[in-house]
């Protein structure tokens, strides 16, 4: 019981668990679930496909909680998706030789370029004129899919592009290209914020942003630059999403990626009033959301029902997260209520001068 | 004032929250026609008078009698249907609708189901006119100022045929000729037979308006004075309170050699700086090495002086001099490049960060000032940390606990360590020892004696004035949010001077010689 405890207590307990149980599930209703085959000197199989599959929803939810750190929001994330991918088709699409790998990588350079303007703006409304978040990048999720729609010209765009098709397909090290390119963004930002003291004053002022400034932090950089990253994630997740099909469709790009990113961002245990993140839960909390469609898919649950599955399923995992719900159904199991945690500072708050 | 029975009547009413007993055995009567002060400084029960008198907490002892009939209320709304009303201090009305609407929002006047809006149109304005107050009554409450709002507040209160009328501090953020004004509907209302609860921190408001005083302090009832009985001074007196000094004495430091001090130039001089309804305009110099007491009354401007000085807020006019050079301080990152330190008197909203670790909570003024880029190093964390767990013995010395788990006590020190960090210049506290235990209070006056002794130069605010008069060097008196003297702190100054000065304000000129 000693040694379990601590184990039961860490905040990736849950998501851990509720992945588990979903890949257990999987095997027993289709025993060939968790194989994988060699073929061609690739990896194939469903768990390499979720994966791989993942990897967009990574990349956004990564930003995401950085912005749910500071107690933001960002709904633009699909807008802009679809926004880089059509930038980047547009470019390509008109290149004479659609294979040179000098013109693709210009090309992203030119739809990462356009996301952090985008960013930029996200962050200039939040930070410097202080409109709320939600209603900050609801402009850009709207006016955005505008914008692709008028990049594409209201066409869906096809390119015939080896080296950018390999963003979503490509192998590398008998893996999918994709895999490494949100694990590399992972690692990035994971240094990006734990490396230096940005992490800590990311929570800082998403936890208290008066006493933070108080502290001499300055947190409308903070705020501004959290946005951008987001900017930049969905960038990234825009290409893998157009590489995917090797097509840009203004309309279907990314569209409500950014719901299933922040419900990633939830389930890895980051609360939406802000303060602490945790980007191992946020990549755990996006896998979970991934297995959750492909079982769907694997299931045969009709797609009447499957929305109404996946629902049930992320109720089960908020609840069984919520501090409230757990200590209620474990009190009632050990049968002595643990003691209410005294905290002098909340009792004080009740006493008013 | 009229000699008639009390309207309202509390007797021997005590209430506990957990841990802190909020009110003791009080008693209260309001009657007809008068105006009655409640005072008392912060954590002296006023506020939990106010919400059990209607409803909003329940009681544990005690009666309430509105005329002849007990009640207990069972919230705000069944007490304003029985006549006692309340005006809180944030004028609590909806900015967006129009004053009409506000005043009937929740009890319109229905026919057939729908709302008469020509008859809550004609009524508002009567109601506005029993206030002297001609405006439109269809334009939205945000189009008017404060003073106005607050006066449509009374209107919407007085309507629901109130025989008491409480006003919870509405003149906070009024000036001077609003505050007129409110008086003038305050003593129609009272003539009109309205029993009118009145809570300010302003002394002169008290004598300006108020019949009667009574005085809470630490939630017991310490009496009841006819205005007229009660001089200023006492007053003070009653609302402070001479505690015994529980605390340690320590050494005569402040007779310490000023002359030393005063020698070289001061580290910071501000003159004449001011924010319009904060603070009137004060000049302070403080040396290096210098313990600078700010008294007064809760209210008095003390905090307020202390964010300008930081740059929390900004100044409207006046210079402030760092070293001998002028600077604006327009920003705390600014004033923490002058090497300047603020602890705030609002712990949990404007000073630890609850969720962060008590590590984290320390380093992170030292890694704001470094920037993200460069982060402290671990075995650095570690060194500074360690040092400052031990040196102000904070419980539980592990830097990894979140710090919402600390006490208050103990998150104070955790905010003091990280100015400390920072090595100031100055350091200033605003009120660091309120509501924490003995002990910790005898430990933090100790460390400031040790900081200027080590030249740090300290800005020490508090509402205690023996904690003031045994720290500081020179003491500051705030009196209605302005400076009004300067006094050295030497032989002749002890506490009753101090608290004359509080309460009559007058000794600029003694004081400067």
């Amino acid at each position: 019981m000693n040694r379990i405890k601590p184990l039961l207590g860490h905040r990736l307990f849950w998501p851990v668990a509720v992945l588990a149980v979903m890949l257990v599930a999987n095997t027993i209703y289709r025993p060939g679930f968790l194989s994988i085959e060699v073929n061609n000197g690739h990896l194939y199989g469903t768990p390499i496909d979720i994966l791989r599959l993942s990897a967009p929803l990574i990349l956004v939810a990564l930003g995401m909680t950085l912005v749910i750190s500071t107690g933001g929001i960002d709904l633009s994330v699909g807008s802009i998706c679809a926004i880089s991918g059509a930038v980047a088709c547009l470019y390509i699409s008109k290149a004479p030789d659609q294979n040179s790998f000098g013109m693709v990588l210009t090309a992203l350079a030119m739809a990462l370029g356009v996301a952090l303007v985008l960013g930029a703006w996200n962050g200039v409304l939040v930070s410097v004129i202080g409109i709320q978040p939600i209603i900050a990048t609801l402009i850009l999720m709207v006016a955005g899919r505008g914008l692709a729609q008028l990049i594409t010209e209201g066409q869906i765009i096809t390119i015939n592009s080896g080296p950018y098709r390999a963003i979503g397909l490509g192998h590398f090290l008998t893996l999918p290209l994709a895999i490494f390119i949100a694990l590399g963004a992972a690692l990035l930002v994971a240094a990006f914020t734990r490396r230096t003291a940005l992490g800590m004053i990311i929570e800082s002022v998403g936890g208290n942003r008066e006493a933070s400034r108080l502290a001499g932090i300055r947190s409308g950089r903070v705020v501004f630059l959290v946005y951008v990253v987001s900017a930049a994630c969905a960038a990234i997740a825009g290409f893998m999403m157009t590489a995917n099909v090797s097509s840009a469709d203004g309309n279907a790009a990314g569209l409500w990626v950014e719901l299933d990113a922040i419900l990633a961002v939830v389930i890895g245990g980051t609360s939406l009033a802000g303060g602490r993140f945790y980007l191992s839960g946020t990549i755990l909390g996006a896998l979970i959301i991934q297995t959750l469609t492909t079982t769907v898919y694997a299931m045969n649950i009709s797609p009447q029902t499957a929305l109404l599955f996946k629902a049930v399923v992320v109720i089960a995992v908020c609840l069984v997260q919520a501090p409230a719900f757990r200590a209620r159904f474990s009190r009632r199991r050990r049968g002595t209520p643990p003691p209410p945690a005294p905290s002098p500072q909340r009792q004080k708050e009740e006493v008013p001068a | 004032m009229t000699d008639s029975r009390p309207v309202l009547t509390m007797t021997g009413i005590s209430k506990s929250f957990p841990g802190v007993r909020a009110l003791h055995d009080v008693d209260f009567r309001l009657f007809p026609g008068e105006v009655h002060a409640l005072m008392g400084e912060n954590g002296a029960g006023k506020s939990t008078l106010i919400k059990v008198l209607t409803g909003v907490y329940g009681i544990d002892e005690g009666t309430i009698a509105l005329g002849d009939e007990r009640v207990a209320f069972s919230g705000p709304m069944q007490a304003a249907a029985a006549g006692v009303s309340t005006v809180y201090q944030e004028v609590n009305l909806c900015p967006n609708l129009s004053v009409a609407e506000n005043i009937f929002i929740g009890r319109e006047p229905r026919r057939f189901g729908a709302v008469r809006w020509g008859e809550i149109r004609r009524r508002a304005r009567q109601l506005l006119a029993r206030l002297d107050l001609d405006i439109d009554v269809t334009a939205p409450v945000a189009s008017f100022s404060l003073a106005v709002q607050q006066m449509v507040a009374i209107a919407r209160a007085i309507d629901v045929r109130a025989r008491v009328l409480i006003l919870d501090e509405p003149t906070s953020s009024l000036d001077a000729g609003e505050v007129a004004q409110l008086f003038r509907i305050m003593r129609q209302l009272r003539d009109d037979g309205i029993a009118i609860l009145f809570v300010t921190h302003f002394l002169d408001q008290v004598y300006g308006i108020a019949d009667r005083i009574t005085v809470l302090r630490n939630g017991t009832l310490v009496g009841e004075y006819p205005t007229a009985e009660l001089p200023q001074l006492a007053l003070v007196e009653k609302m402070i309170g001479k505690e015994l000094d529980v605390l340690e004495r320590l050494d005569e430091h402040p007779r310490r050699e000023l002359a030393a001090l005063e020698g070289g130039t001061p580290f910071v001089e501000v003159s004449e700086l001011s924010r319009k309804g904060a603070v009137a305009p004060f000049s302070l110099t403080i040396h290096a090495g210098e313990v600078v007491g700010l008294a007064g009354l809760l209210g008095s401007g003390r905090t307020e002086v202390a964010r300008l000085l930081f740059g929390a807020d900004r100044a409207d006019r006046g210079q402030v001099a760092v070293g001998g050079r002028p600077t604006g301080l327009r920003t705390p990152v600014q004033a923490i490049d002058h090497g300047i330190g603020f602890c705030s008197e609002n712990r949990r909203a404007e000073g630890i960060i609850a969720d962060l670790s008590v590590r984290e909570n320390m380093i992170l003024a030292m890694q704001a000032a470094r920037g993200w880029l460069r982060p402290i190093p671990r075995r650095r964390q570690d060194e500074l940390v360690d040092k400052y767990i031990k040196a102000l013995s904070i419980r539980p010395p592990n830097p990894d606990v979140p710090v919402r788990n600390l006490s208050g006590g103990n998150q104070q020190k955790v905010l003091l360590a990280r100015w400390l960090i920072t090595e100031p210049r100055l350091l200033i506290l605003d009120e660091p020892t309120r509501g924490i235990d003995v002990g910790a209070k005898a430990e933090i006056q100790r460390l400031v004696v040790q900081l200027s002794d080590g030249g740090m130069a300290v800005l020490f605010i508090s509402a205690e004035l023996e904690e003031v008069l045994r720290l500081s060097h020179k003491i500051a008196v705030m009196r209605d949010r302005e400076l009004v003297a300067h006094l050295t702190n030497d032989d002749t100054v002890d506490a009753d001077r101090v608290m004359q000065t509080i309460a009559s304000g007058s000794q600029r000129e003694e004081a400067n010689q």
